[in-house]
């Protein structure tokens, strides 16, 4: 049975107050075609959980996000992320801050239909400070030790990108990081795949071995075809991330004036709007 | 470019190669685990070096996920591989403890506590920085070291705003030392104090203890940092960097 849906179909699903997760890590391989999707759309008030990059900037500057769940937000070329920066400064946005290993813990949690995963991660430093719902708990055998219990990151809907998928849901990566995209899928109700190509599923088996398949049919609820739909992140070996573009995406973001020019420019339109707009930005380069 | 810092005649090593030096010698006695200088060029040079130097057991990445099955240059990746480490392998190798890591805070005190992540208040911050990302995980169970490329009082503060990176007093597994553009420092003292361990050639310890915000411990003989040898300057400027983004990272 074919999954097939545009991008917007796929928004379309999704409510104001929801908890999102995003897959990909920083500014890798984010569904940023989902993500301007879900800026078009009239959803808003969302918890979102992602290990940060523009998918996070792009929201915040929509005003979509309520709440924040994350470990950094970086354009990784780039250090810190002008919009996440200003949310943040604003007071704008509430705030979840956990160590990377905790919020994967998190992921694995949910993943699994835990509750919580123990971890040492996170003592001592200011994270439980400012997380003051978080509990620990004693291992109950011989060491006696304290863990942190992570709380399973639970998900109303997850948006990961991946190279390759067939029109049922079973999605391959193909570059050299799975990063955690099979843990959001599991994680969430509702996973929706956007990909840069659909392909037979006889197919699936020429690009890449049966282990680069990260992510089952039985997890996946949409799939979305959008090439290039990684845009300006990296989705190797098909797309390097595009550093001039997102020079340009993180100076406009720092100022007002410039922002409103990006956001006319590219973002005013639909998903093959942006993409003319950037092939005729990248040819007057 | 190339400034006279040493009192040895014959070398002439610019003060990045010093502190790339410097940041290899974080890794001396490590053995078989995982260098992961995430913190800049020069403690990338730094760890490779060391391993095409004195310590060849290290394992270390190009850069993404493949552990290189020998030390690349920067800015290249690995021709051969010797293993796989994507991100989430990297956060159980956190538990499993066979990892030294170099991080860049934006905040270190004194027991070198250290903030990444934002500036002033948490809650409604001044300036929003990184992130904790994998300071908590990194400080309380791997060993970790940090560089500071601009030894600055704004750097080296007496109370950071957030503690992202746990320190000797709040249950650091080992904070081994800091290496800045100025000197080395480490924690050397009965209470775990930030102690100054040597200051790179052509820089006194005035100089250092005016650009440390909190009260330094600092011995009665403070040697100079150790200039790289022939073989080092030779690796580094021939092999490990040729294009010389060491020189990029430290304030001339």
């Amino acid at each position: 049975m074919s999954k097939v849906m545009s991008a917007d179909e796929a928004v379309g699903t999704l409510e104001s107050g929801m908890t999102l997760g995003i897959g990909g890590w920083g500014s890798r391989r984010k569904p940023m075609a989902l993500v301007r999707a879900l800026c078009r759309s009239d959803v808003t008030d969302l918890t979102v959980v992602s290990y940060g990059g523009p998918d996070v900037g792009l929201l915040c500057a929509a005003g979509k996000v309520r709440r924040l769940v994350t470990a950094f937000v970086t354009l990784d070329s780039i250090p810190l992320e002008p919009h996440f920066r200003r949310a943040r400064e604003s007071g704008a946005i509430a705030l979840t801050e956990y160590d990377e290993g905790m919020f994967m813990f998190g992921l694995y949690a949910a993943a699994h239909r835990l509750p919580f995963l123990p971890t040492p991660v996170g003592l001592g430093s200011d994270v439980m400070r400012v997380n003051p719902e978080l509990r620990t708990v004693r291992s109950p055998y011989a060491d006696g030790r304290e863990l942190v219990a992570v709380p399973a990151l639970t998900m109303d809907a997850a948006l990961v990108h991946m190279n390759r998928a067939d029109a049922r849901g079973n999605a391959q990566y193909l570059g050299p990081d799975p990063y955690m995209d099979d843990l959001f899928a599991k994680a969430a109700d509702r996973t929706y795949v956007s990909c840069e190509r659909i392909v037979d599923t006889a197919d699936l088996g020429k690009e890449g071995p049966p282990q680069s398949l990260l992510i089952s049919r039985s997890q996946v609820a949409g799939v979305v075809e959008t090439p290039n739909g990684a845009h300006f992140t990296d989705c190797e070996p098909d797309q390097r991330r595009d550093e001039a573009f997102q020079r340009l995406y993180a100076k406009a973001a720092a100022d007002e004036e410039q922002w409103a020019a990006f956001r006319d420019r590219f973002l005013s339109g639909d998903e093959a709007d942006y993409q003319d707009a950037v092939r005729r930005w990248q040819e007057e380069q | 470019m190339t400034t006279q810092t040493g009192s040895d005649v014959g070398i002439d090593a610019t003060r990045a190669e010093v502190c790339a030096v410097a940041c290899a010698e974080l890794f001396r006695g490590d053995g078989e685990i995982v260098a992961a200088a995430v913190a800049g060029f020069v403690p990338m040079l730094g760890s490779r070096l060391a391993r095409a130097t004195f310590e060849p057991d290290l394992l270390t990445t190009d850069g993404g996920p493949v552990l290189s099955a020998r030390p690349v240059p920067l800015g290249t990746q690995a021709d051969a591989a010797e293993g796989w480490l994507p991100f989430r392998d990297h956060l159980w190798l956190v538990l499993n403890g066979r990892r030294h890591v170099v991080m860049g805070p934006s905040q270190i005190d004194a027991h070198g506590n250290t903030n990444i992540s934002c500036i002033g208040d948490w809650e409604r911050p001044a300036r929003q920085l990184l992130g904790s990302r994998g300071g908590p995980g990194n400080t309380l169970l791997n060993t970790t070291s940090y560089w500071v490329p601009k030894h600055s009082p704004r750097v080296f503060t007496e109370k950071v705003d957030f503690v992202s990176g746990v320190g000797w007093d709040r249950g650091a597994h080992e904070i081994r030392a800091v290496v800045t553009n100025l000197a080395v420092l480490d924690f050397a003292t009965p209470e775990r104090r930030m102690r100054l361990r040597s200051v790179h050639p052509g820089v006194t310890v005035q100089e250092v203890v005016a650009a440390t915000g909190f009260d330094l411990t600092v011995p009665d003989h403070v040697p100079e940092t150790r200039l790289p040898d022939a073989e080092e300057l030779r690796v580094m400027r021939e092999v490990l960097d040729p294009k010389g983004l060491r020189e990029r990272e430290v304030p001339a």
